[in-house]
């Protein structure tokens, strides 16, 4: 008899690069070419689209000086602290906002309206109310933060399965003891994904402020390297600054559950 | 004007909140205006809420608000149509090139999370002291996610269209432009509103960080001139047209969906 047994899947050797890794890896390549021909064509003004090697030594240069790490500390600093300020009113008012219908049809279209504005025009008020130092950067960025927060809390409250509302009630649960533990936890994901893009904006107002007045932070590293026209020291800044913001975002969405960079 | 209906038979429901939103606002700018008054605010620091109202008229007339609102609108505008051929495009490329998406969607999706708008130097170096430069700094910030949202209105077509168009044997070109596109217009629509916000917040922010343009360098102007009660009441036109920018978007996105 012929002798049976569980199926075995045949070995198929993967190649060692997969087709996408392979295409990624051809359109970085093509990039970094095309850039290199344009730094030596002379076709744009000199230093516009800087040499690669100077830009690798620009961004060595920066990684290697203290003063960097100074101004990125200052300027983490003022982002956690909006993201903090921001995070926390813009979670209060979310829920407020979500657990009453009426304040919710009250003032909810006014948060829904105004998020979608440009922050960045408040920034002659910080000053004047804030002063020309770190605090008129927290408040532009805490002012940035807290819509989308604010927003995302207030939607995640109205999503809160009832039943779980109710298994609170007949608790007799308190009122802190209601957001403690029923609606911060069943509201976890709309919160991260709020925080998420609160960072995102938080980051983007803060360092703006930075490069219109300051004297320290990143903002104004790269509006000094700017108005000293080091143009390689520029795009290695942005390059540093592009890779921990995306770096950033991608940590609070892993760290909430949020698999993957969620699309807007 | 079948949406009207609705609406007002909803209206005496949702009359009692909305008085209270706005007597809420009304009530706060008559505390600030008595706080100001009686000086526990500055009034060097908040000018008198009945001042900035009155400040308006000034401001648009002196200020040629209306030759500045339509230089940022057709900055914005012209963005947009940037942003919808090339984000449009990019996205369609996309979903006829599986492995580009697959290897670029990533990419697309990081770059929509990064500070783009922080390139602005680097655009003031490349397009000069320009209304280019507001534009290219709209257009590129706005980018992803008119591609994303058109990779996903095409990708998210109905199976059964599909199949429709393959019965009808249609070509790969009849297929796109008589069923996938059709079907994918909502959700391009929506990315080129969201585009079009994005578009319009970095060039007003772009305004005004540099100093040159329309809306947005009208408050740094006044800011620098210490007009105080013209600074905030700037502020309060630029929201205002903001806010009226996104609704016309929005009644547009409404009138574009189709009703199931």
């Amino acid at each position: 008899m012929a002798e049976t047994g569980p199926l075995r899947r045949v070995a198929v050797p993967a190649p060692a690069l997969s087709p996408v890794t392979l295409l990624r890896i051809a359109i970085i390549l093509a990039v970094l070419a095309v850039w290199e021909f344009l730094a030596h064509s002379g076709w744009l003004y000199r230093d516009v689209v800087p040499s690669l090697l100077s830009i690798g030594r620009a961004f060595a240069d920066l990684l290697s000086h203290g003063d960097f790490y100074f101004n990125l500390g200052v300027t983490t600093g003022e982002i956690a602290t909006a993201l903090a300020f921001g995070g926390l009113a813009g979670l209060a008012v979310g829920i407020l906002l979500g657990a009453n219908q009426f304040l919710s049809k009250a003032f909810e279209s006014y948060l829904y309206y105004l998020g979608p504005t440009p922050k960045i025009i408040f920034f002659p008020i910080m000053i004047m109310w804030f002063g020309v130092g770190p605090g008129s950067k927290i408040a532009l960025g805490t002012l940035s933060c807290f819509f989308p927060v604010a927003l995302s809390a207030a939607a995640g409250m109205q999503q809160i399965d009832k039943v779980l509302i109710r298994v609170g009630k007949s608790f007799r649960a308190s009122t802190a003891q209601m957001v403690w533990k029923i609606y911060l936890p069943a509201m976890r994901h709309p919160i991260i994904n709020g925080v998420r893009l609160g960072l995102g904006v938080a980051l983007i107002g803060t360092l703006l402020a930075e490069t219109k007045l300051s004297n320290k932070g990143i903002g104004f590293l790269i509006i000094q390297a700017y108005s000293i026209f080091d143009m390689p020291r520029m795009y290695a800044m942005l390059i540093v600054l592009f890779v921990l913001a995306i770096g950033a975002n991608a940590l609070v969405g892993r760290l909430g559950g949020l698999h993957s960079i969620k699309r807007l | 004007m079948t949406a009207a209906a609705p609406a007002k038979s909803s209206a005496p429901n949702s009359f009692a909140p909305t008085a209270v939103g706005l007597g809420t606002l009304v009530i706060f700018l008559l505390t600030v205006e008595i706080l100001i008054r009686t000086g526990v605010i500055s009034q060097f620091i908040v000018p008198p809420p009945s001042e900035i109202i009155g400040s308006f008229y000034r401001v648009i007339v002196e200020e040629h608000v209306f030759n500045r609102f339509v230089l940022t609108l057709t900055e914005c505008l012209t963005a947009g149509v940037m942003l919808t051929v090339f984000g449009v495009a990019g996205g369609v490329l996309m979903h006829r090139f599986k492995l580009l998406q697959q290897a670029c969607e990533t990419w697309v999706a990081a770059m929509a999370s990064a500070p783009i708008v922080l390139m602005y130097p680097l655009f003031l170096v490349i397009f000069g002291r320009s209304a280019w430069t507001m534009i290219m700094m709209g257009f590129i910030a706005a980018l992803p996610p008119v591609i994303l949202k058109t990779v996903e209105g095409i990708s998210g077509t109905r199976k059964v269209l599909v199949n429709v168009g393959r019965s009808f044997n249609l070509t790969p070109t009849q297929q796109f432009w008589k069923i996938l596109f059709p079907a994918a217009l909502p959700t391009i629509f929506v990315g080129v509103r969201l585009g079009l916000i994005f578009a319009l917040i970095n060039i007003v922010g772009v305004e005004f960080l540099i100093n040159f343009g329309g809306l947005g360098q009208l408050i740094n102007d006044l800011a620098e001139r210490y007009d105080l009660a013209g600074t905030y009441a700037a502020i309060c036109f630029v929201i205002l047209v903001s806010v009226l920018f996104f609704m016309v978007l929005e009644k547009a996105e409404r009138w574009l969906r189709p009703v199931h």
